[in-house]
């Protein structure tokens, strides 16, 4: 009888030993987190202060003069009168429908884990396309970070760091940075064995052969990173939101509680139009990087 | 004569793991396929001994897999070797240090690649500049030099395109130029003109002929192509499975092949056309005082009207217009006929 009841119910853990364990491992995460946040907290401090003061200078600044900057990146980037024109009017309407301030504040938390993501994410791609080990480690964390529901991560965060700015950067970070530490090492990766062999048949050191050869050759491949970086980052800002993180998102938030049809609509467009600024711009940058290969390049 | 430049000496190569201990294996006598079958390791080269003479072009020929990219990939360590020394100047390149070894490859070789292996996001000058950049040269001097170079080579006014723009015979230009910018004393041509259509090769080999003139530098060439091994080589080695099955002069090769492998590789060659009137010289010959005559190094076939057209035997002349001897046209029937 006990041998038919072994396979009809799976031989579970007792109640008590899974309870047991549980308290352990939460009992020791928050005495890590009350003996570290502080300390963990305050290595993100010149972080905080350079997301505080970017915010500050859009929000700040004249409108129509952070439009100006905008409409220049832009063009600039794309080389689309179109595109430029058609942010000009998301731009005005974004103002006039009382969202100023909270796409500014979006603005900046993008800008901010963009660059982070960039400055981390190249230098774990370039680590990873150099070494089989390095890439064997860092794969299986990029598939947690991404398919990871982004709540279950974010408890650890908040009970470390508590609510704030810096808990949701960190948030859109871990679920925005694979896809430019993958493609950094594929573009890597990628590149022409011939072409290295010829590198290497001249003579050039490691660092050269990066910075002369991968790199730039990498350079489209990266840039398709980043730009899914950035969308990825746009996603998270809702759900940033919900731990604090000011923007389009807290809005969302409100409207998806309150039932607001009309200003979770509105939100959720400003957001739409700055992802497809973003979208755009950064892949008609990376585009024309690539030029030389298609000979268009005079 | 002149002095050897790159001596080779019993050198190895097997790929794969076990290589150190196969040595001994294919010492004993283990061959090619063997190797592949039972042990699973390739190969590479099988004891290759040769001496290539400072200032000569030394062409390495064999079919597919038969070891001649290896062979040249060893000569810059591209490849490490399992056995033997690559002694260059009397320096074995085997043993450098790996900064020694980035200072060998930028000043002392410059290699040129089948598929030309150019930077395809630099443009011309860049590419041609590449070895130039890499020693961290003043950059008007390199830039200079490479401009020179691009005019060299015929490329004046595509300094600022990028290769992709370029014909495959401009390409390939270019892979030269930016091999002759640092002015190496040794050029490794790996298939270079192998993926050029034929004319384009032709004009690329006369080039190449023109620039050694001036040059004097020590070419070691690869080839699957007979025709292009005897207009190029001053020698030509001949590789199978990895062995050096002959290395001679292109007569040798031709007239004496060392075994069935080169017997076939040089059946089909027009021998008249690659052959020289001195192979054929009759020393014994008596001057025909009202006969014609043709110069010594002349390739029997440009000779061939004046010696079918004449009924008596011809006269010829050494570079300084001595007589040495006579030809006639059962000494071309000879030649035609030896097999």
């Amino acid at each position: 009888m006990n041998f038919s009841n072994f396979f009809l119910s799976f031989p579970e853990m007792s109640k008590e030993g899974l309870r047991l364990f549980k308290k352990t491992l939460d009992g020791a995460y928050r005495n890590f987190s009350r003996e570290y946040g502080d300390t963990i907290e305050a290595v993100f401090d010149p972080v905080l202060y350079f997301l505080v003061w970017f915010e500050k200078i859009l929000q700040n600044s004249p409108w129509p003069l952070v439009i100006v900057a905008f409409l220049l990146l832009i063009y600039y980037g794309s080389r689309s009168i179109s595109l430029t024109i058609s942010s000009l009017f998301a731009f005005l309407l974004i103002g006039y429908f009382g969202m100023w301030d909270d796409t500014m504040s979006t603005v900046s938390i993008i800008g901010v884990c963009t660059i982070m993501s960039i400055g981390l994410g190249i230098p774990i791609g370039i680590l990873m396309s150099g070494s089989d080990r390095a890439r064997a480690v860092v794969t299986p964390i990029l598939d947690v970070m991404q398919t990871m529901p982004s709540f279950v991560y974010l408890i650890p965060v908040v009970m470390l760091l508590g609510i704030g700015k810096i808990p949701g950067l960190l948030a859109v970070i871990i679920y925005a940075i694979p896809p430019i530490i993958r493609l950094t090492d594929l573009g890597i990766r990628e590149v022409n064995k011939e072409v290295l062999e010829a590198a290497d048949a001249f003579g050039a050191n490691r660092m050269q052969k990066l910075f002369r050869v991968q790199l730039p050759l990498a350079l489209p491949t990266i840039f398709a990173g980043i730009n899914q970086t950035i969308m990825m980052a746009l996603a998270m800002v809702v759900i940033a939101s919900m731990i604090g993180v000011k923007g389009l998102g807290q809005p969302v938030l409100k409207a998806i509680t309150n039932q607001y049809f009309t200003m979770g609509l509105l939100n959720g467009l400003a957001i739409v139009a700055l992802a497809i600024i973003f979208d755009r711009v950064s892949q008609s940058f990376g585009k024309r990087m690539q030029q030389y290969r298609a000979g268009t390049n005079e | 004569m002149s002095e050897v430049k790159i001596k080779i000496e019993n050198l190895y190569k097997i790929f794969g793991s076990r290589s150190k201990e196969l040595t001994q294996k294919v010492k004993e006598g283990v061959n090619k396929e063997e190797l592949l079958s039972k042990y699973n390791h390739v190969l590479g080269l099988d004891d290759i001994c040769l001496d290539i003479k400072e200032h000569s072009i030394q062409v390495v020929m064999g079919l597919s897999g038969s070891g001649k990219s290896t062979l040249i990939r060893h000569i810059n360590r591209l490849i490490e070797p399992t056995e033997g020394t690559v002694a260059v100047d009397g320096v074995d390149i085997t043993q450098l240090s790996k900064a020694d070894l980035l200072e060998f490859r930028r000043n002392k070789t410059g290699m040129v690649f089948q598929r030309f292996a150019l930077f395809p996001h630099q443009n011309i000058l860049d590419n041609v500049q590449f070895g130039l950049s890499i020693k961290n040269l003043d950059k008007n001097d390199s830039e200079d030099k490479a401009l020179y170079w691009i005019d060299k080579v015929g490329l004046n006014g595509f300094e600022n395109k990028f290769p992709n723009q370029l014909s495959g015979g401009m390409q390939q230009r270019v892979g030269l130029a930016r091999a002759l910018a640092t002015d190496p004393d040794i050029l490794l041509m790996d298939e270079a003109f192998s993926a050029l259509d034929p004319l384009i090769r032709t004009d690329m080999q006369d080039q190449l002929l023109d620039l050694q003139q001036n040059l004097n530098k020590t070419i070691m060439f690869i080839t699957h192509d007979l025709d292009e091994a005897l207009k190029l080589g001053d020698r030509i080695a001949i590789l199978n499975g990895g062995k050096l099955v002959q290395d001679g002069h292109a007569e040798e090769i031709l007239l004496n092949p060392a075994d069935e492998y080169v017997t076939n590789f040089v059946k089909d060659v027009n021998r008249i056309k690659v052959l020289k009137i001195k192979t054929i010289l009759n020393k014994d010959g008596k001057s025909n005082e009202t006969g014609p005559s043709v110069k010594i190094n002349e390739s029997i076939e440009n000779c061939l009207p004046i010696i079918l057209e004449s009924n008596s035997d011809i006269n010829v002349l050494d570079e300084g217009n001595n007589f040495v001897g006579i030809v006639s046209k059962e000494n071309v029937a000879a030649i035609l006929r030896k097999s």
